[in-house]
This record gives structure tokens, sequence and C-alpha cells, in this order.
């Protein structure tokens, strides 16, 4: 059993108009096997939760915490805490030329689990989860997101998180540009990394739809960087039929 | 034009507007210094460089190499020093540049290499410099018709050299050239390849280079028999106060020939600074001419350069096809990022990165000891800056 806490998080940004503070404030634990869903209308920082737990360089911690069985995440580079079990799937995952998905995935997991995997076992793994995520087996000679379609890119990223096995996942709009048959297929796979590894999963989303295929334990609402009202799987039925007007005219 | 997708960082250049300063076969020919003016930045041959990078391998009186060569002897393989009085030398090509004018003036001698029946072996010859005197080397390599070979020209030590190289590729025969160039740090090396390809006849030619401070390579591929095909290929990595210069030049002259050409190359560290000018011509008689040439630069960190800069002269509209495509990139801050977050340190993505680029050009000489040791040098030169 593991836990994520995010104790009074604060978090700015560099900006043209100069630094913005964009988080304010923002208190969330997650356990092993919980799925969160942090909803939210566009700009009020979900993003930002999500990449600042994997720790991009854009985004500045100005107070607060981030924990990880007790551990100290914000003191970490980004490729130590990826190592250390935490896992961002992108909204919009980059190109990287000249590295084929076979190689990166080899390279990934060998950095995660701190040696190379067994090749005949690892193959299996890589075909048998490319063949639930009903992806080609030409896509293994591709090169990193280039030239893949919206969709196999979030199946790409489903890939990693199925592969890599990390302890707690972070889902950046995956669901975004999605059509309903690859967005089932993509929660499929979500529920598979869960079940499986007793994953502790923060489903961050605007829309209520991916929710039919995963169920979240518990749902977060995000308003202007901070967590605006919290509850069960019952709070996205109400924000389905009512939106966020209630919570951005408080604002 | 270009068959290539779109790549994230990625951004084509506008070439479109390039024009060359002059037509590529009005460029003057000689193997006299004194017919070429004093090299000067204002000459659009030597404008990436300063006339001091050349180390006086512009002067009128340069050393020779000789003992810096060494090979080894194989069945079908003949390699002999003959005076460069010899016919045969100057008949495949002669210097565009003050340089190769230079070096052509100043090497007594010519290294013959006689390729007379297939080699089962990878044949090399080693060039190892010893000091810093401005000297000059000629290298003549002539196969047999109906032969296959693979010949390895490597350069290393620390030296400072003037070259013509000499190819004359017979018919139907197949030439695997690799010129490598691992150089030490001081070293110059300015060379100049002519390739004459016979009737039906093939040559891949690879320019690897990954040390010396100033490496240009100027190689010309004349297609002037029908049905030959070359395939040029060049792989580099520049550091911090390197200067590596590639201008391939592609002169169709028969009907029904094929050229690739295919350089790519990575940077890293202030004042990494690479050239590269791709010319192709497609005169009258060059109907059918199937071409295309690509150069690729991949920018690790600031304060590098690369220039990249294709040329395309069509003079007959009866071809299969002819294209062009040339773009620098970076290794962004994203890419990194998006590897780091899968758990892979920033020295290891940086590895993946380039070798993804580069290696497979590499691989493409198809000679195991050199795919060996340039990977062994790449990571080497990934551990500095």
């Amino acid at each position: 059993m593991s836990v994520l806490e995010i104790k009074n998080l604060h978090v700015t940004v560099e900006t043209e108009q100069g630094v913005k503070e964009i988080l304010k404030g923002v208190d969330l634990t997650i356990r092993s096997g919980e799925i969160h869903a942090i909803m939210g209308p566009n700009g009020s920082g979900k993003s930002t939760l999500a990449y600042s737990i994997a720790g991009h360089p854009k985004y500045t911690v100005t107070e607060g915490e981030i924990l990880l069985d007790g551990e100290d995440v914000l003191a970490m580079s980004v490729d130590e805490r990826a190592r250390a079990g935490l896992f961002l799937a992108m909204q919009y995952p980059v190109e990287i030329p000249g590295v084929s998905v076979s190689n990166f995935l080899r390279t990934a997991k060998t950095a995660i689990t701190g040696e190379a995997p067994a090749l005949r076992t690892w193959i299996k793994d890589v075909r048998e989860s490319m063949d639930n995520l009903r992806m080609d087996a030409s896509f293994s000679e591709r090169n990193v997101n280039e030239g893949f379609s919206g969709g196999e890119k979030k199946r790409h990223e489903i890939l990693q998180l199925e592969l890599l096995k990390p302890r707690f996942a972070v889902l950046d709009e995956t669901d975004s540009g999605l059509d309903v048959d690859a967005l089932k297929i993509v929660s499929e796979g979500v529920n598979r990394a869960h079940k499986a590894n007793d994953l502790g999963v923060l489903l961050i989303t605007h829309y209520t739809r991916i929710l039919k295929y995963i169920k979240p334990d518990f749902v977060h609402v995000f308003v202007a960087g901070k967590v605006a009202e919290e509850g069960g799987a019952e709070l996205a039925e109400r924000l389905e039929a009512e939106g966020y007007d209630r919570y951005t005219k408080a604002n | 034009m270009s068959q290539f997708p779109n790549q994230h960082g990625l951004t084509e250049h506008s070439h479109g507007a390039v024009v060359p300063l002059q037509i590529r076969i009005d460029r003057p020919k000689s193997t006299s210094v004194s017919d070429f003016p004093a090299i000067s930045k204002t000459q659009d041959l030597w404008r990436y460089l300063d006339v001091e990078q050349l180390a006086g391998l512009d002067a009128d009186v340069l050393g020779e190499y000789k003992e810096q060569v060494s090979y080894t002897s194989q069945q079908g393989l003949s390699i002999s020093w003959i005076p460069s009085t010899d016919a045969r030398v100057g008949s495949i090509g002669i210097p565009e540049d003050r340089v190769a004018a230079a070096a052509y003036t100043n090497a007594s001698e010519t290294l013959l290499v006689e390729i007379n029946e297939s080699l089962s072996e990878p044949a090399t010859l080693s060039v190892t410099g010893t000091s810093k005197t401005a000297s000059a080397l000629h290298i003549f390599v002539v196969t047999k018709p109906h032969v296959e070979a693979t010949l390895v020209l490597d350069y290393r030590g620390l030296g400072v050299l003037g070259e013509n190289v000499e190819i004359a590729v017979g018919d139907e025969s197949r030439l695997n050239l690799v010129s490598v160039q691992t150089w030490d740090k001081g070293s110059v090396h300015v060379s100049a390849h002519y390739a004459k390809l016979g009737r039906n006849s093939l040559l891949k030619h690879t320019v690897a280079t990954f040390g010396g401070d100033l490496v240009r390579v100027t190689p010309i591929s004349t297609l002037s028999s029908p049905g030959a095909e070359v395939e040029m290929n060049g792989v580099y990595f520049a550091n911090s106060g390197q200067h590596i210069e590639n201008r391939p030049f592609v002169d169709h002259a028969a009907a029904n020939c094929k050229s690739r050409v295919t350089y790519k190359g990575a940077l890293s560290g202030d004042k990494a600074h690479t050239v590269w000018i791709g010319d192709v011509l497609i005169r009258v008689a060059a109907e059918g001419t199937d071409t295309y040439e690509l150069n690729r630069n991949l920018l690790l960190t600031d304060g590098t350069r690369a220039d990249s800069v294709p040329n395309l002269e069509i003079e007959t509209g009866e071809i299969q096809g002819a294209g062009h495509a040339s773009a620098s990139g970076r290794f962004d801050d994203e890419q990194l990022f998006y590897l780091q977050a899968r758990g892979v340190s920033e020295a290891e993505a940086k590895r993946l990165v380039v070798f993804g680029f580069l290696l497979e050009l590499i691989q493409r000489t198809n000679v195991p000891e050199v795919i060996e040791s340039l990977s062994k040098v790449l990571e080497e030169k990934l551990g500095v800056n």
C-alpha cells in the first residue's frame, strides 16, 4: 500500500505578462488502488497539477509538498520521480525522431526497473499489451509519436502505463480527441493496469464521458487552482447535468 | 517536395530562394595553385571558414604523406606508389579549389589502389598523422569491371592534410567506399573526392567525420555512363570548436542514372559548426534521372550552428524525379521531459536520441569494424561538450 500526498501546493508559471500563480493551495491524498477524478473547467489548473507532479521545469512550486510514501517528491528530478513509481500520461506526447517505439519502451523499462528486461518475456508482454490496445505490430518499428494520430498517441501512452507498471498514474485528459471506440480501448487499458498493479489513478478530465468506462472512487472539482468540491461518483453525475457554471459563477 | 513527414522541432529551410553563385559546371578547374585566388571569406567556396583554420593547406609548398599511410595486402588487391606524372592521375577529376590544387601539385607520388577481383574482406588504408606540418596526399582507386569490394579510408592521429582522392568505378562494379575521420584535436583535413562511375556500376560513398578541428570533404560523383547509381552518405558529430564541412556534388551527365544523397549530423557544445552544401546537376543528356538529396541536423545544445544549403540545377524536364530536403532541429526541452518522465536520465535520453539519429547511416556502411568503432566514438563524444 502506497500513498501519494499533495499538501497545500502552490505553483506559478512564467508568462509573457509575468509570473502567474496557477495552483493556489491544492490538497489531495491518493492511495494505492484508488481512482480519483479531477474535473474542472478549462484554465482551472488541472494540467498544471499533472505537470507539477511529474516535475516539468516550466512550473515552479512556491509552497507546499508532494510526498510519495513520505518521500519528498519535489526534491527528485523528473526521471527520479518516474523511477519512484510516478507516471504521467500526457495530453500532447511529443515526437522523438530517430527513436523507435520498441527501443524507447525497452530503454524506459530498463531505466525504471534498473535492469534490462528478459528478452523473451518482454517481447511477449509488449505483444500482448499491444494486442489488447488494438495496436498493429508494425507500431513498434515506428519512431516515437512520429506521425501518430491523436488516438495512436493516447494508446501509446497507455501501452507505457501497462508495461512500466507505476504505482501512481496521472492521466492528463487522456480522453480528449478520442472517438467512442478508442475511448473504450484506452479505458480498458487503464482498468487493466489498475487491477493488475493496484494502481492509484489521478484521472484529469474536462468531460464526464470517460467516467462511464473508468469508475472513480472520488471526484474532485477543480476551480481557479483549488479543489472546490469533493465527493463520490455521484458528483460526476451532477456535473454532467449542471456543468461547471455553479462554481465559476461563485468566483 | 519532402517525402518525410513533418516532425516536432524540425523546420524546413526556405531553400527555394537559394541561388548558386555560378553554374556548377562553370566552376574553374586547375592543378595549379596560382590559378586560384588567395582564399578569403568573400568567396562562396570558403565563406564559412577563416583562412587561419586551414593551418597552411593553402600554401604553395606542402610536405607529403607517405610513411603515414599503411595497408595490408589481400587477394585481388594491388596497392603501390606511382609517380604523379602517370597519365591516370588527374584522369577522373582535377581540383576545383586552391587547397585541392596545392595538394595536387605537392603530392609527387600517388597511392594507386587497384581492385582487380571482388574482395572477400573490406580493405583498409590507414592514414595516421604524426605532426601539424601541412602535407599533401593523392590516392587513386580503380576497380576492374564486374567486381564487388569495400574500401575503408581511415584517418586518425594528429595531422594537417590536403588531399585528392580519385575513384574510378568499372562497368558493372559495386564499390563501397567509406572515409572515416577520427582525427585528434588540432587536426585539419581538407579532402576532394572525384568519382566516375562506369555503366551500370554502383558506388556507395560514405563520409563519417567525428574528429578534427576542421574537416572539409568535397566529394564529386560523375554519372557519365548510363545506368550508374550512386549513394552518397554522410554522418558527422561536431563538438565545441569543431568545424565539419561537407559539400557533395552529383553530376548527372548520362541517361537513366540514380543518386541518393543523405547526410545527417549532430552538434553539441559552444561553436560547434557544421556546413552542408549539396549540389545536384541534371544535364540535358541526363533523361530519366532519379535523384534525391537530404540533409538533417540535430542541435543538442545552444551555441551550435548548422548551415545547410541544397542546390538543384535541372537542364532537362525528362526525368524520373528530383527532390531535396533540408531540416535542422533541436533536441528540445519537451523531448527531454518526455523521456525523463519515463525514467530515462538526461544523459541516456541524449544518447538514445543521437544514436537513433545517426546510427542508421553508420550501419549502412556494412563494415562491422567501422560500425563498432564509430559507435564507441559516438559514446565518447556524447560525454563531452
